[in-house]
C-alpha cells in the first residue's frame, strides 16, 4: 500500500461519514461535494483535528490511526490550509513562516527562499496579517504549510473565502505547486472549475460517503455521476501539443490520429509543441451530426462512436457519450435530437466541437 | 515634595499595613494565575455537564457577602472543619488570624476576577490558532506558550491586575479570619477601618485618598490595555 488508506466512521450531527478508500500518492486529488457532505470532515479526520473518528488511517505504511492507537496531529507530517488564511496575528509574515520552519524535525531543506517566491511573498514578509489582504494571507498561509516540510499537503477550499479576481490571482500559485511538488495534495472544494483546473484525481462526496472516485478523465467521462460534474464540466483531456498555427493562433493535439485544434490561450505564456496542456471540452460545445459538414464555422468535426447514452426525460436532457480514437467526450443534446437523429450504442456518428479551451 | 516627605505622610503602622497588603497581593496574585489558567483552559474546552455548576461556584465570590465567605471559611479552617483537620494532620497550626489563612481566603475571594478575563480570552482566540499551530508541528504545550499566551495576553494582563486590585481591596474576609493583628493581618483596609474607629480621620484621609488613587491608575491601565488588538504601524494621516 503506497497512498493514503483510509478506513473511517465517524457520527455527526447532519450525516455520518462512512469511508473506505486509498487515495494516491502523488499529484492532486480533488474531494469534491456539497457545503454540508462531508468532505472537510474527511480532510480534518486525514489530519487528526476531529476526535471520536473510528477506523483506519495509513500514509506510505505508516500508521496515523487503528483501534488501538492516535497519533496526534502534530506528530503526522502534514501542511494543512484552512478555508480562512487564519495566520497568527500577533506575527509577522516572516515569524509566521518561521513558526513552521523552527518546527521541522529530521533533516531541513533549506527552501524557504525558493517557497517564499514561488508564492510571491517577498514583499510582505515585514507585513503583519492585518496590513495583508485575503489573498495575500492565504498565500503566505500555503507558503507557511510547506514550509513545515510535509509530506502531504491538505488543503480546505483555499479559495473559498477569497472573492474572484483573489481567487484568480492564488490559482496559478496553486498550479505551479502541483508541478513543482513531489508530495500528494488532497484538496476539498465546491467549484466545478476548482476541480477541472487542479484535479488529477477525483473523489465525488456526498452525504458522508464516497459515490464515485477515480483519475479525473475518466471520472468526468462517467455518465451515470450522480452530482452530473461532467454536465457542467464535461471532460479534461491531458495532451502534449503537436502543432502550432501562428498565423490564427491555434494548437493541435492529437487523439489517437484524430485532431483537435483549439484556440491558444494568449493570457498565458506562449505554449510551444511538445507542451503539456489540459483541454477542457464542455458538454454544450459538442454537438453531434449524420454527416461530416463542411461549411460550417465549427473547428472539428470528428468521427466517433456512441458508447453510452443517458437520457432524462425530466430535464428534455440527454447526455451522450462518445469515444474518438480512444478519447472519451461527453456531448448534450435536446432530448428531441437524440429522438431525430435516432441514436443508438455502437452508432458511428460526426461529433462537432465547437469549441475547446485550454485551461492549463 | 521628596519622597522622605512623602513617606512621612504615614505612619509606621500605615506603612507596615501598606508593605503587608502589597505582598498579599502579590502572593496571592501568582498563586491565582497558577490555577485560574488550568481552571480556564479546562472551563474554555469542556463540554461536561460539571461546566454550570463549576464556573457558578468560581463566581459564588462575586454575589455572597465577603463576610459569609469569611463566616465559612472561618469554621473551615477551625480546629473541627476540614481545613483544619488538614492542618492540624500535618501538625501545623490553624490558619485562622495567620498570613497563609489570609493568602488562602484572598486566593477563593479573588477567584472569579482571575478566571474570567483569561476565559475570556481564551474564547476569543477560539480553537482554530491551536489547530494551525498543531498541523505545523507544534505540541500542545509548545502552542500553548507561543501561541496561546500571545494572543491571549490582554486578557491575561487584565486577570493580573484586576486579581492584585481586588485582592488590595478585601475587607470583610480579612476582618473574619484574619483579625487585625498589625504585621500579620492588619491590611490597608483594616488599618483604615480603625483610623476611622479611632476618630483618627486625619490618617483615614491618607490612606482613603491612596487608594482611590491606586484604584484610578489600576483601571484606566486595564481599560487601556482592553482596546482591539492592532498591528497598524503608526501612519502620519491618522
Amino acid at each position: 500500500m503506497t497512498g493514503l488508506f483510509l478506513e473511517l466512521h465517524l457520527q455527526q450531527k447532519s450525516f455520518t461519514l462512512e469511508v473506505d478508500i486509498t487515495l494516491p500518492s502523488e499529484g492532486v486529488t480533488v474531494l469534491y461535494g456539497q457545503s454540508g457532505s462531508g468532505k472537510t470532515t474527511l480532510l480534518r479526520c486525514i489530519a487528526g483535528l476531529e476526535k471520536n473518528v473510528r477506523g483506519t488511517i495509513e500514509f506510505k505504511q505508516e500508521q496515523w490511526h487503528t483501534d488501538n492507537k492516535f497519533v496526534p496531529t502534530y506528530k503526522r507530517n502534514i501542511g494543512y490550509v484552512f478555508q480562512e488564511p487564519s495566520l497568527f496575528e500577533h506575527l509577522t509574515t516572516q515569524q509566521n513562516l518561521a513558526f513552521a520552519s523552527k518546527r521541522v524535525k529530521g533533516d531541513k531543506q533549506n527552501n524557504e527562499d525558493h517557497i517564499i517566491k514561488l508564492l510571491g511573498i517577498e514583499a510582505l514578509l515585514d507585513h503583519y496579517p492585518d496590513q495583508m489582504s485575503g489573498g495575500e494571507k492565504q498565500r503566505v498561509a500555503i507558503a507557511r504549510a510547506l514550509l513545515s516540510n510535509p509530506s502531504m499537503l491538505l488543503m480546505d477550499e483555499p479559495l473559498a473565502s477569497l472573492d474572484t479576481n483573489r481567487k484568480n490571482e492564488i490559482l496559478p500559485y496553486l498550479e505551479a505547486l502541483k508541478t513543482k511538488l513531489n508530495i500528494p495534495i488532497i484538496y476539498v472544494t465546491h467549484s466545478p472549475d476548482e476541480v477541472a483546473r487542479l484535479a488529477d484525481h477525483l473523489v465525488v462526496i456526498d452525504d458522508g460517503e464516497i459515490i464515485t472516485s477515480g483519475p479525473l478523465s475518466e471520472t468526468l467521462s462517467r455518465l451515470e455521476s450522480p452530482n452530473h460534474l461532467n454536465a457542467e464540466l464535461g471532460v479534461v483531456i491531458d495532451s502534449t501539443i503537436s502543432e502550432q498555427d501562428k498565423q490564427w493562433k491555434m494548437s493541435k493535439i492529437l487523439m489517437s490520429g484524430e485532431e483537435l485544434w483549439f484556440h491558444d490561450d494568449i493570457h498565458k505564456n506562449a505554449n510551444e509543441v511538445g507542451s503539456l496542456v489540459r483541454i477542457q471540452i464542455l458538454a454544450s460545445d459538442v454537438s453531434l451530426s449524420l454527416s461530416a459538414r463542411l461549411g460550417t464555422s465549427i473547428t472539428n468535426c470528428l468521427p466517433a462512436t456512441i458508447t453510452e447514452i443517458n437520457d432524462n426525460l425530466d430535464t428534455g436532457i440527454t447526455l451522450v457519450k462518445l469515444i474518438i480514437g480512444d478519447t472519451a467526450v461527453i456531448s448534450r443534446i435536446s432530448s428531441r435530437s437524440a429522438h431525430t437523429l435516432n441514436i443508438h450504442i455502437g452508432m458511428k456518428i460526426w461529433a462537432q466541437i465547437k469549441s475547446a479551451a485550454v485551461i492549463r | 515634595m521628596n519622597d522622605r516627605n512623602l513617606m512621612s505622610l504615614y505612619s509606621a503602622n500605615d506603612m507596615q499595613a501598606i508593605v503587608l497588603t502589597l505582598k498579599l497581593a502579590s502572593v496571592t496574585t501568582v498563586i491565582l494565575l497558577l490555577i485560574s489558567t488550568p481552571i480556564a483552559l479546562w472551563l474554555a474546552n469542556t463540554h461536561s455537564r460539571m461546566k454550570a455548576l463549576i464556573s457558578a461556584s468560581i463566581a459564588l465570590p462575586l454575589i455572597l457577602p465577603p463576610s459569609v465567605l469569611g463566616f465559612y471559611m472561618l469554621l473551615a479552617m477551625g480546629p473541627t472543619g476540614p481545613i483544619g483537620a488538614v492542618t492540624q494532620a500535618l501538625g501545623l497550626h490553624t490558619l485562622a488570624f495567620s498570613f497563609t489563612g489570609l493568602v488562602f481566603a484572598s486566593v477563593i475571594y479573588s477567584l472569579p476576577f482571575v478566571v474570567h478575563p483569561i476565559y475570556n480570552a481564551l474564547i476569543t482566540v477560539g480553537r482554530r490558532p491551536l489547530e494551525v499551530a498543531a498541523t505545523l508541528g507544534a505540541s500542545p504545550v509548545d502552542s500553548f506558550f507561543n501561541v496561546v499566551l500571545p494572543l491571549a495576553r490582554s486578557g491575561f494582563l487584565t486577570a493580573v491586575i484586576l486579581g492584585f486590585a481586588h485582592t488590595i481591596g478585601e475587607f470583610g474576609v480579612v476582618l473574619m479570619i484574619g483579625g487585625n493583628i498589625p504585621g500579620v493581618t492588619q491590611v490597608i483596609s483594616v488599618q483604615m477601618y480603625e483610623h476611622v474607629e479611632t476618630l483618627n480621620y486625619d490618617q483615614a484621609h491618607i490612606l482613603a485618598a491612596t487608594m482611590v488613587i491606586f484604584s484610578l491608575v489600576t483601571l484606566t491601565l486595564i481599560y487601556s490595555i482592553q482596546r482591539p488588538f492592532k498591528h497598524q504601524k503608526p501612519s502620519f494621516s491618522s
